[in-house]
């Protein structure tokens, strides 16, 4: 029953967060530089895998493909699994163990030196001022690093494509073409716009209730990012099966 | 003043306070002391409204806080200066940003005029010139005094300071009492501190009070304290060698 314990604690947290921000110019400031955290610092790390994914992807659809499978394949595998999967999924997983862990341990690290406690006193809703930028930030920035995903990975796919001469640029683009419906562009930015939520909202409610020391800060961190993963991979099976069906 | 009417409060099974009842007058240093795990920290947190007591509740200048909602706590609140025993900086903010803080939040200042009154509370607390350290660059003491500048700059009413001298030199330590002493008399406010550090005690305070068990068992002054009577209380004065060798030699 300990989990029906968490769940009425994240929204009782999420419900405080969601207050009336104290100050419009502060959270904006908030903002700005959650956004900057979460997102600009984020770009190397998520450009560098949808590189390397989508040039995987290729080469892997070229190795399977035999004489009879058009060429075109290729084109359309790469940007079909980089926009139905890849990017909506598994960077909200790496943003996960990356931003997610980080907010973790920087709200851990504030509760337990009591600068929590010192907001509170000081009259300021801790929770609005330290989770909701963070949701935010997650909300607009984490579905915009999905789109640079998908395109570099695509690149990345023609680009090896070419380059190790299993496709031509004209068979790789018109594979990329076939079949294409917005609805799946759709689908995947409707999934990271939740997975950015889940990411910000529960890391941050596991550094929210860290107690003790610098221990149980490192603790909370990693449940932060174990949690977060389970819980995309859930809601990516449930919505899934809402948004195709 | 602020004035706690029959608080209790309780963890599970174990009775942190029972029935505790006390005033703590404006333009005073009140002290609340007693061992560790005695309450005080409880006693501290129920009074700000870090935790809410389960019986009893808390007046400020006649204002019952206990029974506000939250949104109501915020007027007081902003009345309230709190030192914290590890003096809770913001340690992604400079010391001016710190100070800053609650003006930044609350006031109508301009950036300006907010600038020039944290300024101003650091050059009272002798740190004009720390601005711009971040309080990982600062010693404990000077993290201290960043923390009763950031407490003073609301120009607060009520001042409560957690064991503001742990992890101090003896020295350091006098010259943050008596800052708590003149800043107390300059700005007339109720200031509560909790502390177990008898130097602390008989250097800074006006009325003391005694937390034994949940209980305040005693309250009084200084000469009080050490006239002795209640034995809980004298076994916590004189627990140290040189407090014994004191009044064995007839100093007190």
């Amino acid at each position: 029953m300990r989990w029906l314990f968490h769940i009425g604690r994240y929204m009782q947290l999420l419900l405080a967060s969601f207050r009336q921000p104290e100050k419009g110019r502060v959270f904006r400031a908030l903002l700005i530089r959650e956004l900057d955290a979460i997102g600009t610092q984020s770009i190397g790390i998520v450009a560098l895998l949808s590189l390397f994914m989508g040039a995987v992807i290729c080469l892997q659809t070229a190795h399977q493909i035999g004489g009879w499978i058009p060429v075109y394949t290729i084109g359309f595998t790469v940007r079909q699994t980089m926009i139905l999967e890849f990017s909506p999924t598994l960077i909200p997983v790496i943003l996960a163990g990356k931003v997610g862990s980080n907010i973790a341990s920087q709200i851990g690290t504030m509760r337990v030196t009591e600068q929590i406690d010192a907001l509170e006193i000081m009259g300021v809703n801790s929770a609005g001022y330290l989770i909701l930028p963070k949701i935010i930030a997650g909300l607009i920035i984490v579905p915009f690093l999905v789109i640079l995903s998908m395109f570099m990975g695509i690149g990345a796919g023609a680009w090896v494509g070419v380059a190790t001469g299993v496709s031509s640029l004209a068979d790789f683009e018109y594979g990329m073409q076939v079949d294409f419906h917005v609805f799946d562009v759709i689908y995947a930015l409707t999934k990271t716009v939740a997975f950015g939520f889940i990411l910000t909202s529960v890391s941050a409610y596991h550094g929210y209730y860290a107690s003790g020391g610098a221990l149980e800060v490192g603790r909370s961190s990693t449940r932060a990012v174990v949690w977060s993963v389970v819980i995309i991979m859930v809601a990516n099976l449930i919505l899934t099966q809402m948004l195709l069906n | 003043m602020i004035e706690l009417h029959h608080i209790s409060k309780s963890f599970g099974d174990h009775d942190v306070l029972k029935d505790v009842q006390a005033t703590f007058e404006r333009g005073q240093v009140n002290f609340v002391i007693g061992r560790s795990g005695s309450g005080k920290s409880v006693l501290t947190k129920c009074t700000v409204g870090l935790i809410e007591p389960d019986q009893g509740h808390v007046s400020f200048d006649g204002r019952n806080f206990t029974a506000l909602s939250r949104r109501d706590r915020k007027e007081i609140r902003q009345e309230i200066g709190m030192l914290f025993q590890g003096a809770a900086l913001f340690d992604s903010m400079t010391v001016l940003e710190n100070v800053s803080f609650p003006l930044t939040m609350f006031s109508d200042m301009t950036a300006s005029e907010i600038t020039k009154r944290a300024e101003e509370c650091l050059e009272r607390v002798e740190l004009g010139d720390a601005g711009k350290r971040y309080p990982a660059e600062c010693s404990g003491g000077m993290q201290k005094r960043v923390g009763i500048a950031r407490a003073i700059a609301m120009n607060p009413k009520y001042l409560f300071c957690d064991e503001p001298n742990s992890g101090l030199d003896p020295q350091t330590a006098i010259v943050i009492d008596q800052l708590i002493l003149e800043i107390t008399r300059e700005y007339n406010m109720t200031t509560v501190v909790i502390s177990h550090d008898m130097n602390s005690v008989m250097e800074a305070s006006d009325t003391i009070h005694f937390v034994h068990e949940g209980r305040i068992l005693w309250r009084g002054n200084r000469t009080g304290l050490l006239a002795g009577g209640v034995p809980e209380l004298e076994e916590f004065v004189f627990a140290s060698d040189l407090m014994r060798r004191i009044r064995k030699a007839g100093q007190i």
